[in-house]
């Protein structure tokens, strides 16, 4: 079996960055691009499931996210790269070339870079599952239209809870911000969007604790996180924001990882592994925007470039 | 058997679920849900790959909002496979082929 010069497992803006310059140096990248979904976790990434990107460099007036990211996707293949749209379920970074399996197919690589990203957190509650579908949502973009002129609640304090809040005022009549603090850790344009807005009320110092409904989701259990006294929330419609986790899975046991899970990066975009790359919000738990995930994609490609051209 | 995805609306939607020949799938989409985007190639694949054991049929719950609510559909995308007119299986959000295939296989 012949090596891939580079195989990038993840294809939000970080590994969609790396693969056009990769392949702009001829190096002919093959992108594992992950496996259709509708969470966070999935081709194009966290990107897919947003509506109006508006701090996007180059775009005057917004762009929207799903476009951004097939624009992207078109850019890299354009150049030669080529995609596998799955998911990679093991790796073995002790052997060189390195091994990429999705099941039972195998990929070698010399060099790999790693942008796997970060998905959405649920809430972790048992009738959340049941209810998916039925009132509770991760696609704030998707389902918004369905819950026109109902009561629904986002959960969730920053730039992505807000957002969506924001957003979800095009159709419910009023959205609720359940926040377990008395403060969002929102960037401050969207704090000022969110309390401007007559349909967004706050729930502070709330944590749900319970899902009400059968069929379709009827209500929430909020517990206060001070007294501890439990009230219902009379919604029809539930959307989670409240934070990610690193896509780091697959590398446990063979990347050093942060207590959080992140794979530690440095100097550049080098992981403890010679030869294995890191960018975009796998090995970044502080700034997490589409441009720094860009820029690290690119960093990785080139930190890539040069390692292969000093060792093969 | 004609392979490709029709497509069917509120006035349309019981008569072709009625007289199709084989189990019906209904994809519940809407233009600006991504997700839904993303299955439709895979609908269409499935759709000339199983032409014989499966038809596939298309709704925009925008412009049809009376059959998304007979059914309840509160999330896009949804998939409903009908058989004999009845809703045999639900199943929400965007999923791969073969995923999505080694659901239905024991409906058809």
């Amino acid at each position: 079996m012949t090596p891939h010069d580079v195989l990038i497992i993840g294809s939000g803006p970080a590994g969609l960055t790396a693969a056009i310059y990769a392949a702009r140096a001829n190096l002919n990248p093959l992108v594992i691009e992950g496996e259709i979904s509708s969470t966070s976790d999935q081709p194009g990434g966290q990107l897919m499931l947003t509506t109006e990107v508006e701090n996007f460099p180059g775009f005057e007036h917004g762009v929207q996210g799903p476009e951004l990211m097939t624009t992207m996707r078109a850019q890299a293949a354009r150049f030669g790269a080529e995609f596998v749209t799955a998911k990679a379920t093991r790796v073995d970074l002790s052997d060189r070339p390195f091994g990429v399996w999705i099941e039972n197919d195998e990929y070698r690589a010399k060099g790999l870079i790693v942008s796997t990203g970060a998905r959405s957190l649920m809430l972790g509650l048992e009738e959340e599952r049941r209810l998916i579908g039925h009132g509770v949502s991760t696609c704030a973009t998707c389902d918004g239209f369905f819950f026109r002129g109902q009561e629904i609640a986002v959960v969730g304090g920053g730039d992505s809870a807000l957002e969506e809040a924001t957003f979800l005022t095009k159709f419910a009549s009023k959205v609720t911000l359940v926040h377990r603090r008395d403060q969002l850790r929102a960037s401050k344009i969207m704090q000022d969007r969110a309390r401007a807005n007559p349909k967004i009320e706050f729930a502070w110092n709330k944590r749900v604790v319970n899902l009400n409904g059968t069929d379709n989701l009827q209500g929430a259990v909020l517990e206060d996180t001070i007294t501890g006294e439990q009230s219902d929330l009379d919604v029809t419609g539930l959307f989670v924001a409240i934070g990610h986790v690193p896509n780091t899975d697959l590398f446990k046991g063979q990347l050093a990882l942060d207590d959080q899970g992140y794979i530690v990066t440095g100097p550049g975009t080098r992981t403890d592994v010679d030869g294995v790359f890191a960018c975009g919000d796998v090995q970044d738990h502080t700034y997490r925007q589409a441009i720094t995930a860009a820029g690290s994609g690119c960093m990785a490609a080139i930190d890539v470039e040069r390692w292969l051209e000093a060792h093969h | 058997m004609a392979a490709g995805i029709l497509t069917v609306t509120d006035s349309t939607f019981d008569e072709s679920i009625g007289s199709a020949a084989t189990p019906v799938l209904v994809d519940f989409w809407a233009e600006w849900c991504g997700p839904c985007k993303m299955i439709a190639p895979v609908l269409e694949e499935i759709a000339k790959d199983q032409a014989d054991r499966v038809t596939i049929v298309k709704l925009n719950v925008d412009e049809n909002p009376d059959i998304a609510r007979r059914f309840d559909v509160m999330s896009i995308p949804t998939l409903l496979l009908f058989k004999d007119g009845e809703v045999v299986h639900r199943t929400v959000g965007a999923k791969g082929k073969n995923q999505l295939l080694a659901e239905l296989d024991a409906y058809l």
